[in-house]
């Protein structure tokens, strides 16, 4: 009761639940006894409105009354059995948590076997198992599709893991450590800093190590720029760091879009990306298992390219 | 038949308020129309997501549009009309004030059309069925309460010494609708278009379904029962069938009701006893809410053959049909065990269907059709016919919704809590709704036809308006009470 309101109206409730059956209880009893002899009509009451309505006073049906009895007993056994009147828990003491805890508890054992057989094998192994493959897409499915897509090709700010690229690696350990505990991924805003034409520049340089069509006067200055700040995380030669997870910007992949205009927007203002943490939710048997599912993802990938 | 004495104009006689019955039956016509019509678009967002476009025509901000419009405009205004009607006639009373009654009117329609506007714009106090934001709120109280001033004060001058038993109902849901409404409502403002509640947490959730339940319960039931007590008597030519059943299940309805709303929070972080006393309620509801149904089928018993020449008596009858059948469901769905598998499902999207289309529309449309003829001075509509073919194509329409919904919504609870023998969920959540997309374009069907019966009905009533004129039927000399 603590959790709603006060104590007080644990027992101003449970007194008008009470209250409320023994009234409709006693309505219906006023009416029972009224009963029409076989063969007779019933008679109208008498008054009269608007000209011609007018009401019969036929008795209440036997199997209405009946079922509204019903109800009530019903409501009486089930409010003995369950917590209903506030300050009496109910014979049976159930309760939705213990429901809950106690059907999930069954679950968890039931499974568990499977998990623990699956944790003994290491990630590279199991990801070949097309048992433990269609068990983990099952998870994913639940867990992840809702960023990463229902093909794990990822959308723009959410990475695609089928293609064998990176942020943070994809050792097993890395996956590991990327499902238990997330990531946070920050591009810093450069806006104020550089100004309109020197974001400019430097974004024409990246195009330049992405080998994409860039400006080649921009490109000169932007270098400049770019040795002396960017260089801190994406490395002199912009392959990036998977330590910190600044992406690699000589390839051809690209989180949140590889025109000039995408560019220059993260750059600008820059960008916050983060990955949930799953140790707690899921536990170690199901992250393991979505682990190898997610390095298994690319090894497939490159298979079917073959 | 009062309406062929009212074909001759008479001066000096004292008349009854036919205006605003007159103003709020035509707009129920035409919101009946942009509310379905809104229905019909929101359905075809779900059926072709390309549809959604930009912030104000994308389905988060037409939806509530969409319930907001059939629920409170046209729902609202077939009940305004209705209640004026019933009341003048029942108490033989002309409106105790007729400006009051066109200022609920013009008022009514300010709420409405403000509605259409800032729902839109995306202004939301984020509760269902009670979005519109705080000076509208303001508004509807302001109105409301005229309305209780127009309608109780007409009932204390009545020269019946009874009350008619459909202005209990009438009466009941203006009450509870102003209960309901400023407490659920009750919000502090920071600017002009946002408030945010004063209740918090699982306090809040449970006061927003105490008032969402009893906005089904008050609005759409026990009010449509009054419009039910006077139109299907009227229409049939028979009396009520039971006083005595009328009186228990007036008094269980509207008691019983006031309980059920924790039943929308079933597994929720409402406290487990809350959840109990509202499925326990919510299941002896059944019986309240068949009364009605008795007694208004009951009615007809030895006129039935009506039904067969009958369109108008055809809606009513099928109405109450459609309400038994959602008020046996509606405590179904309640049972915990059964609410698992339902909630959060297109099934509660059906159940809703078969009251709102089924029963409350088809009751108000009925009514309506009863109506028109005797406001305009017409002995009945223009065409019969078009009442018939009205008919056909509501009715099909609601089986269609209801139908596919049903499937759709047991189909998705199915694959939702289908698991794999390793413990995984065996369909991903968009496996779900690519499974449900064939039932989305039968609810587009469905919806089509419905809403292509009420431009059947706008034509009908135009025809009719344009062939009669409005007239003001004159109070029959007092009636005995005992006549």
């Amino acid at each position: 009761m603590s959790d709603f309101i006060s104590q007080f109206w644990g027992y101003w409730v449970a007194g008008i639940v009470f209250l409320s059956l023994l009234w409709l209880t006693y309505l219906l009893k006023s009416q029972s006894v009224v009963k029409l002899p076989k063969g007779q009509q019933a008679d109208v009451t008498g008054h009269k409105w608007d000209g011609d309505l007018e009401e019969y006073n036929n008795p209440l049906p036997f199997w209405w009354m009946g079922m509204f009895y019903i109800t009530i007993v019903f409501a009486v056994v089930y409010l003995i059995l369950y917590p209903g009147i506030t300050i009496f828990p109910g014979v049976k003491a159930w309760s939705s948590v213990g429901q809950y805890q106690q059907e999930s508890a069954a679950k968890e054992a039931a499974i568990k076997p499977l998990y623990d057989k699956y944790l003994k094998v290491d990630i590279p192994t199991l990801a070949k198992n097309d048992e433990a493959h269609k068990s983990g897409q099952s998870l994913f499915l639940t867990y992840c599709m809702q960023c990463h897509g229902s093909a794990a090709r990822g959308a723009t700010g959410f990475p695609n893991l089928t293609d064998n690229d990176w942020l943070y690696g994809g050792k097993p350990e890395n996956i590991l450590e990327t499902l238990n505990n997330g990531r946070a991924g920050q591009m810093p805003a450069f806006g104020a800093a550089f100004g309109e034409e020197k974001v400019k520049d430097v974004a024409n340089y990246v195009l330049k190590l992405a080998s994409r069509n860039y400006d080649a006067v921009r490109a000169g200055r932007g270098e400049a720029t770019f040795a002396q700040v960017c260089v801190a995380c994406h490395q002199a030669d912009g392959k990036g760091s998977q330590a910190i997870g600044a992406p690699n910007l000589t390839d051809k992949v690209w989180l949140y879009g590889g025109s000039e205009r995408s560019i220059v927007e993260t750059i600008t203002n820059g960008r916050k990306n983060r990955m949930p943490a799953w140790k707690e939710a899921l536990g170690d048997g199901k992250v393991h298992l979505l682990a190898a599912y997610v390095y298994g993802l690319s090894e497939r990938e490159q298979t079917a390219a073959k | 038949m009062q309406a062929n004495s009212a074909l001759e104009p008479q001066t000096g006689v004292e008349t009854f308020n036919y205006r605003v019955v007159r103003q709020f039956s035509i707009m129920t016509v035409v919101w009946g129309i942009v509310g379905m019509l809104v229905g019909v678009i929101i359905a075809a967002q779900m059926a072709w997501p390309e549809l959604n476009f930009g912030p104000y025509f994308h389905f988060g901000r037409l939806r509530p549009l969409h319930t907001n419009a059939v629920i409170f405009a046209f729902g609202g205004c077939a009940l305004f009309a209705t209640s004026y009607y019933v009341v003048q006639r029942t108490c033989g009373v002309r409106l105790i004030s007729d400006k009051l009654a066109a200022f609920t009117f013009w008022g009514w329609q300010l709420v409405i059309v403000l509605a259409a506007i800032t729902l839109p714009l995306g202004f939301t106090s984020g509760k269902e069925y009670a979005e519109l934001e705080w000076p509208i709120d303001i508004l509807i109280t302001i109105v409301w309460v005229s309305y209780a001033i127009v309608f109780f004060g007409t009932i204390a001058k009545r020269t019946q010494k009874h009350i008619y038993v459909a202005n209990w109902f009438y009466g009941a849901f203006i009450l509870a609708v102003a209960l309901l409404h400023i407490v659920n409502s009750m919000a502090v403002p920071v600017s002009m278009w946002k408030s945010y509640s004063v209740y918090a947490g699982a306090v809040d959730a449970m006061v927003q379904w105490w008032y969402g339940h009893n906005a089904v319960g008050f609005f759409l039931t026990a009010a449509f029962l009054g419009m039910m007590y006077y139109f299907v008597p009227k229409q049939a030519g028979r009396p009520v069938y039971s006083y005595r059943l009328s009186v228990v299940h007036f008094w269980a309805l509207v008691f019983t009701y006031m309980w059920a709303g924790p039943h929308h929070l079933h597994y929720t972080a409402l406290p487990d006893w809350t959840q109990s006393v509202g499925m326990t309620f919510s299941l002896i509801l059944l019986a309240p809410s068949w009364g009605g149904m008795i007694n208004g089928i009951m009615t007809l018993s030895g006129a039935w053959h009506k039904l067969r020449t009958d369109p108008i008596l055809k809606f009513l009858i099928t109405a109450l049909s459609f309400y038994g059948m959602s008020t046996f469901e509606g405590p179904m769905m309640s049972i915990k065990t059964v609410n698992a598998l339902s909630h959060y499902t297109d099934w509660t999207i059906g159940h809703v269907h078969s009251g709102a289309l089924g029963w409350v529309a088809m009751i108000s449309i009925g009514s309506i059709y009863y109506l028109i003829p005797r406001l305009f001075g017409r002995e009945k509509m223009y065409s019969i016919k078009l009442i018939e073919a009205h008919f056909w194509m509501a009715t099909l329409g609601v089986v269609l919704y209801i139908a596919a919904m049903w499937v759709s919504g047991v189909t998705q609870g199915l694959m939702w809590r289908a698991t794999n023998a390793d413990g995984t969920l065996t369909y991903a959540f968009i496996d779900s709704v690519k499974a449900s997309y064939d039932y989305y374009y039968i609810r587009v069907l469905g919806g089509v036809l419905y809403l292509g019966g009420m431009f059947l009905m706008a034509y009908n009533m135009v025809r009719t308006i344009m062939q009669g004129k409005s007239v003001d039927a004159p109070i029959p000399a007092l009636q005995h009470a005992h006549a």
